[in-house]
């Protein structure tokens, strides 16, 4: 604990270029990972597509269970056949998107089939089009369950990140990895806490996010 | 006296009371509703008969035991018990749901099967159909029934329901309440009902505890507490005003019962026995020949005397069939009587005119009135 | 049936990508000794032992903390334990199997530690959920009906449950099948070797032949668990699924 303190004051500078390069990497996956997730998300929700949904939130379900190594593996494979670089940010990038996206996508979907089917009818009452009543009736309703899906996400790829620094992606994993390698506690103890430290921030902060961004009259249920 | 509560009392450990000092009776077989507005500790006072909710002061004698002598798990055995959110097991069939308490008591299986057979027909519903279902392929009326059947698993002689009919849709909940009505005259348990619908209360209750605060204010008949209210509490909670408007808006004749059994004057009092006992019943309207309205004979006083004539009561209170209600029971009231006579101008007999269908005429009325 | 087919699918894709890079002659000629079947398989069972070693604490010690943070006596320290557990969930794998090299050394006991704390969580969430969440009304009822306090847990309690603790079990072990690949970065052994051999070799077949089983694995027990769950369920409460 001492060892990692001391190291901390020593290269305070060094711990801030693996915060940010933790940062950055989720940060570029989180938002591709929304924009994708929330799109398929929306797109199953159609008519006529339940089949299709019920394929990929059941592909979603299991990808989850599927441990990051295999899907890094994967990626580095496929991208050295299309002759692109194997290691670092692209193919981390790639699996953080890959797992992001699914508990996005899925509470998406839960979120929209979800509206209670009075309001949709009173939406149409109102003569509104299928559209609007996405924009206006759907999408308001199911933001904070959206939002659920966009916090769990992001605690699962800050995690996933720190391993992804195996692959070469950097970050505050690369500080655990190598003192595992040569025994450096603290290496270990730097990285680990550190991770943790931003895990645990993130998420309380994605938790008041969800507050500002749930819709007054939602809250008090 | 099947149920006494003696200066029952509920302090929580917070200081607040309650349920303050309160004291009734029920007797063996009738229907005690506890009414009043939420938070007026009827729940309460209904979850301490079964020791639900530790009592902190007074007493609760059930068949003149003190309960808090009993085993707590033996006393609520013998207690059935049905509530407004039903409470059946999920993961339980209709069938085993009913055999609960029947099964904590050790029954064998055959017995519980049939028990809960026969309990099912007696609410009303196919046991062949449903003894197997789970409750979440039902209805919200069916569950209703299944709590009630539930509730005389084991045949408990007494009841406890707190709005068992509380959460089903209104059309729904008055025919419940007729079917539990028609059940109760047959099992003639000793119930006590909570609820917060004075409707209710008025048309299920033998007698009425109308609580306040903790406290209990009028302790009597559906008919004395809407007519005799003993304060003004009483009488704004149970808006009597308000029934009785509707009440004028209805005539005897629309309500009557026409077909009645009838006695002659001058026949003897034997016969009058044997048409009381063909009909079932315990009282005969005494006409002459003429069809003229003469008085009543009960069963009681057959004996007395040879003839008819000479041991009926001649009464001239009657109504016509253009009485309006309110006035027929402000008559029934003053009298004393349960049935009044309806007759024509010269005073042929048409009719009589019960308590009973006053009341169930009155619950009508509000039924009409919520629904409007 | 679609999702049948998507299962086998995806498990025959990752038994086969297995037995493709295990067979492939040039890996064999290059630079980096490949594994062989033997190697594999008993990785493969070795990852097993580790996570079933795991798992069993887990559940031993979880279900009974889970549930005895719902009884009467006991249920202020449900906020500190379920608020813990919720922490413990943020907190990456990797970190919690990393620090326990300068708290435990490195060894197969601090694998295996690692791997049961971090399995314990769901464990506990679901047991704590599955009580807690049961219907008042229902436990009241049974009390009402003078069931005794080790009737209502026994007869309402524990079958009503079930379904949401096995549900955490099974979160618990794909988890942890997963999770066991980095524990041997702490000692632990299994398919984890095969993989971390590929990922310091920068050799992405390597790197398969070890995640790509590990993966079917756990595809595999999630499978499986959820049938044992769906047996234990009640009837009763599949038709409430199904109806919602």
């Amino acid at each position: 604990m001492l060892g990692a303190w001391e190291y901390l004051v020593k290269h305070p500078e060094k711990l801030a270029g693996w915060a940010l390069e933790h940062l950055w990497i989720i940060l570029v996956a989180i938002t591709i990972a929304i924009i994708l997730g929330v799109i398929v998300g929306i797109y199953i929700t159609g008519r006529g597509k339940e089949h299709m949904a019920d394929t990929v939130l059941y592909l979603a379900e299991i990808m989850m269970t599927v441990p990051s190594l295999a899907l890094f593996g994967l990626l580095m494979l496929l991208l050295t056949s299309v002759g692109l670089k194997a290691i670092g940010f692209l193919p981390a990038v790639i699996a953080l998107i890959i797992y992001g996206q699914l508990p996005i996508l899925r509470n998406t979907y839960m979120a929209i089939r979800g509206v209670d089917p009075a309001m949709i009818e009173a939406g149409k009452g109102m003569g509104m089009t299928e559209r609007q009543l996405l924009v206006k009736v759907k999408l308001p309703l199911a933001v904070p369950v959206i939002m659920a899906g966009l916090r769990n996400a992001i605690v699962i790829i800050i995690g996933i990140a720190a391993i992804a620094a195996l692959i070469g992606a950097g970050g505050l994993g690369a500080p655990i990895f190598r003192g595992l390698r040569n025994a450096r506690m603290d290496l270990i103890i730097l990285g680990g806490v550190s991770v943790s430290i931003l895990a645990l921030l993130v998420d309380a902060f994605m938790n008041q996010v969800e507050r500002w961004v749930t819709p007054e009259g939602l809250k008090r249920r | 006296m099947m149920i006494k509560l003696d200066l029952v009392t509920k302090v929580y450990p917070d200081g607040t009371e309650a349920v303050k000092e309160v004291s009734f009776e029920v007797e063996a077989g009738e229907l005690c509703v506890l009414l009043g507005p939420s938070g007026c500790g009827k729940t309460t006072t209904m979850k301490m008969i079964n020791r639900l909710i530790p009592i902190t002061g007074g007493k609760i004698y059930i068949n003149g035991g003190d309960s808090t002598k009993m085993n707590e798990n033996e006393l609520r055995r013998n207690i059935g018990y049905a509530i407004q959110d039903i409470g059946l097991f999920p993961h339980m069939t209709v069938g085993q749901n009913i055999g609960t308490v029947p099964s904590l008591k050790g029954w064998p299986k055959a017995e519980r099967n049939k028990r809960a057979e026969e309990l099912l027909e007696l609410v009303g519903m196919n046991s062949g159909e449903f003894i197997d279902k789970y409750p979440s392929e039902l209805s919200g009326g069916q569950c209703q029934r299944v709590g009630v059947a539930r509730a005389l698993g084991a045949d408990p002689p007494i009841l406890l329901m707190d709005e068992p009919f509380g959460a089903i849709d209104p059309i729904t909940r008055v025919r419940l309440q007729d079917e539990f009505l028609k059940i109760q005259q047959d099992i003639k348990k000793t119930i006590i009902f909570v609820t917060h619908d004075i409707y209710e209360a008025i048309k299920m209750g033998d007698k009425v505890a109308l609580m306040k605060e903790g406290q209990l204010v009028q302790y009597d008949t559906p008919a004395n507490l809407l007519y005799r209210p003993k304060n003004e509490f009483v009488e704004d909670f149970v808006g009597a005003d308000r029934a009785l408007k509707g009440l004028q808006l209805i005539r005897v004749k629309e309500v009557m019962t026409s077909s009645l059994p009838t006695v002659k004057a001058d026949e003897k009092a034997e016969a009058a026995r044997e048409r009381m006992e063909q009909e079932g019943i315990d009282w005969l309207v005494v006409v002459n020949d003429d069809g003229k309205f003469l008085g009543w004979v009960g069963k009681a006083e057959l004996g007395k005397g040879e003839l008819v004539k000479e041991v009926m009561n001649s009464s001239a209170i009657t109504v016509t069939v253009n009485t309006v209600l309110n006035e027929a029971l402000s008559l029934m009231l003053s009298s004393g009587a349960n049935n009044l006579p309806v007759v024509s101008k010269d005073n042929r007999l048409q009719g009589v005119l019960s308590f009973d269908i006053i009341r169930k005429a009155l619950t009508e009325v509000s039924q009409r009135r919520q629904s409007e | 049936m679609r999702r049948r087919v998507i299962l086998i699918g995806l498990l025959m894709l990752l038994v086969g990508l297995t037995i493709w890079i295990t067979n492939l002659e040039w890996i064999k000629e290059g630079v980096y000794k490949p594994f062989t079947w033997g190697d594999i398989m008993s990785a493969t069972i070795s990852h097993l032992e580790m996570v079933v070693i795991a798992e069993l604490i887990a559940i031993s010690i979880g279900v009974p903390l889970g549930i005895l943070v719902t009884r009467p006596g006991l249920r202020r320290l449900a906020t500190p334990v379920v608020g813990g557990v919720g922490v413990g969930q943020t907190i990456p794998s990797l970190a919690v199997i990393a620090i326990m090299a300068p708290l435990l050394g490195f060894g197969l006991n601090s694998a295996i530690v690692a791997l049961f704390i971090y399995g314990l969580l769901p464990i506990v969430r679901n047991s704590y959920a599955g009580i807690n969440n049961i219907d008042s009304a229902i436990v009241e009822a049974a009390r009402g009906m003078g069931m005794t306090r080790g009737q209502i847990a026994r007869k309402i309690e524990l079958p009503l449950a079930l379904p949401v603790i096995m549900t955490g079990i099974r979160i618990s072990t794909v988890i942890t099948v997963g999770t066991a690949e980095l524990a041997v970065l702490v000692g632990g052994k299994g398919l984890g070797l095969i993989t971390l051999t590929g990922v310091f070799s920068m050799q992405p077949l390597t790197i398969l032949q070890g995640a790509a089983p590990t993966a079917a694995l756990a595809i595999t027990l999630g499978f499986i668990l959820e049938r044992i769950e769906n047996s234990m369920t009640s009837r009763g409460l599949k038709v409430k699924a199904a109806m919602a």
